[in-house]
């Protein structure tokens, strides 16, 4: 693959959870409440219209960030990458929760050159380096998202779940892997920090592919942007928020896309 | 000779007035190609669900080629999200290996730990088995503490557990 396609491949793949016509991205994790003296988890990662089927493209793993109990980072092993999704274990060494995340954060510019469109993704800083200061029709735009999952081995601890302050992220006020069929969990959802207000949210059940309808859960956050919602049933959920607002850290970006995912189980009773 | 008699005269108040409460659980003769002897957690839970007393966790205690016995504790769900997950396993006094099938006694002196510490109020026994591939079950019995009268409590299994019984002898 040549470069050029490379960039193209990598700007398809973090595009797509921005795009309106996007697939779902998700991470799976084989389990999300472990015991035992020396727990390992394997993790799915893929891109698909059906939940959760690996049946379309793998989700690149570039952002991959795993924050452990104790807020230091931890190394995800045996990564693999396959045709139809990527893969790698994580091995809870200490106890308490561990928040997997994938965390794209960049700039995408198109502009023409010899009457074709160039493309390019790139950093704030690169872009001084990188986009001519003369391009034509330019467009620009600032993109961040998180796409996670929780898993907890032992009792499960909050040090993992600290907001960063940047992006759309889910802060917990019910413990991600505290759900349980017929309960209601809480979260909120933050916007640079700030509670992100009215802002909906769509939650998909698993297994999609035995169904005729998506069954999703619509919901909006709230003045305090915390969202509640009431599991209907045990199995794994795909939630998933997007906001786009003007708040660019380039005076060239027109606009801003902010979209967090996250796939969330919810055990029987 | 008088701390000897002191001594018998506790003994003697001791067990004049110590209330008991049996806990009988009947582990069930299941026909199955793959048998194995279920987990089991035996506790005592109080109106909000939290756990008041843990009684007895039953679980496989020595490591197989499929991992430590511990690693499907969790399969005890509830008892799991109620209380296992914030133990450190063995637990004194109250887990051991699984049992087999039949009947088994369990006898707490409700002057000594852990029954000495519930206060007055409603509480319920619960009983959670699970069998490595089996089905899982969880029975309640509620009661009221202190015991003022004898009662006798029971609830019935259908798959994973049997009839468990509750005794409160006051």
């Amino acid at each position: 693959m040549n470069a050029s396609l490379n960039i193209l491949a990598l700007t398809l793949a973090l595009a797509l959870p921005l795009s309106a016509h996007a697939h779902k991205t998700w991470l799976l994790p084989s389990e999300t409440v472990l015991a035992g003296d020396d727990p390992w988890i394997t993790v799915d990662a893929a891109v698909s219209n059906d939940l959760f089927y690996f049946n379309h493209m793998p989700l690149r793993l570039d952002g991959l960030t795993i924050t452990g109990p104790d807020g230091k980072a931890v190394q995800a092993e045996n990564s693999a990458s396959g045709k139809l999704r990527n893969t790698f274990d994580v091995h809870l060494a200490s106890p308490g929760t561990y928040r997997i995340a994938i965390i794209n954060a960049g700039l995408f510019a198109s502009w023409d050159v010899d009457g074709k469109p160039k493309r390019w993704r790139g950093t704030a800083d690169s872009f001084a380096r990188e986009v001519p200061k003369d391009a034509k029709n330019l467009k620009v735009t600032e993109s961040s998202g998180r796409i996670e999952t929780f898993v907890t081995a032992g009792q499960p601890n909050e040090v993992a779940l600290k907001a960063s302050g940047t992006g759309l992220e889910m802060l917990a006020v019910t413990h991600p892997n505290d759900l349980f069929a017929g309960e209601v969990a809480t979260f909120k959802l933050l916007l640079d920090g700030k509670p992100a207000a009215d802002l909906g949210v769509e939650i998909i059940p698993d297994g999609i592919r035995y169904r005729d309808k998506q069954n999703e859960l619509s919901v909006s956050t709230d003045k305090n942007g915390e969202f509640r919602v009431t599991w209907p049933s045990a199995g794994r959920y795909w939630l998933e928020a997007k906001v786009e607002d003007a708040k660019t850290s380039l005076p060239h970006a027109s606009g801003r896309r902010a979209s967090f995912v996250a796939t969330l189980e919810v055990l029987p009773q | 000779m008088r701390p000897l008699l002191i001594l018998c005269l506790m003994m003697a108040t001791c067990c004049v007035h110590a209330a008991e409460v049996d806990v009988s659980v009947a582990i069930p003769r299941i026909d199955a190609s793959e048998y194995h002897r279920p987990y089991v957690a035996v506790w005592i839970e109080n109106g909000d669900q939290s756990v008041a007393a843990n009684l007895a966790v039953w679980y496989a205690q020595t490591d197989s080629k499929e991992g430590a016995g511990t690693k499907w504790l969790t399969d005890l769900r509830q008892w799991w999200r109620r209380s296992g997950r914030n133990q450190s396993m063995p637990i004194d006094g109250v887990s051991g290996a699984t049992r087999p099938v039949g009947q088994h006694q369990l006898r707490f002196d409700a002057a000594q730990p852990p029954l000495a510490a519930l206060k007055a109020g409603k509480y319920s026994l619960v009983v959670e088995a699970a069998r490595e591939v089996g089905g899982r079950e969880l029975l309640r019995i509620p009661f009221e503490w202190p015991i003022t009268s004898t009662r006798h409590l029971d609830a019935q299994g259908e798959h994973e557990l049997g009839l468990v019984k509750l005794d409160l002898n006051p």
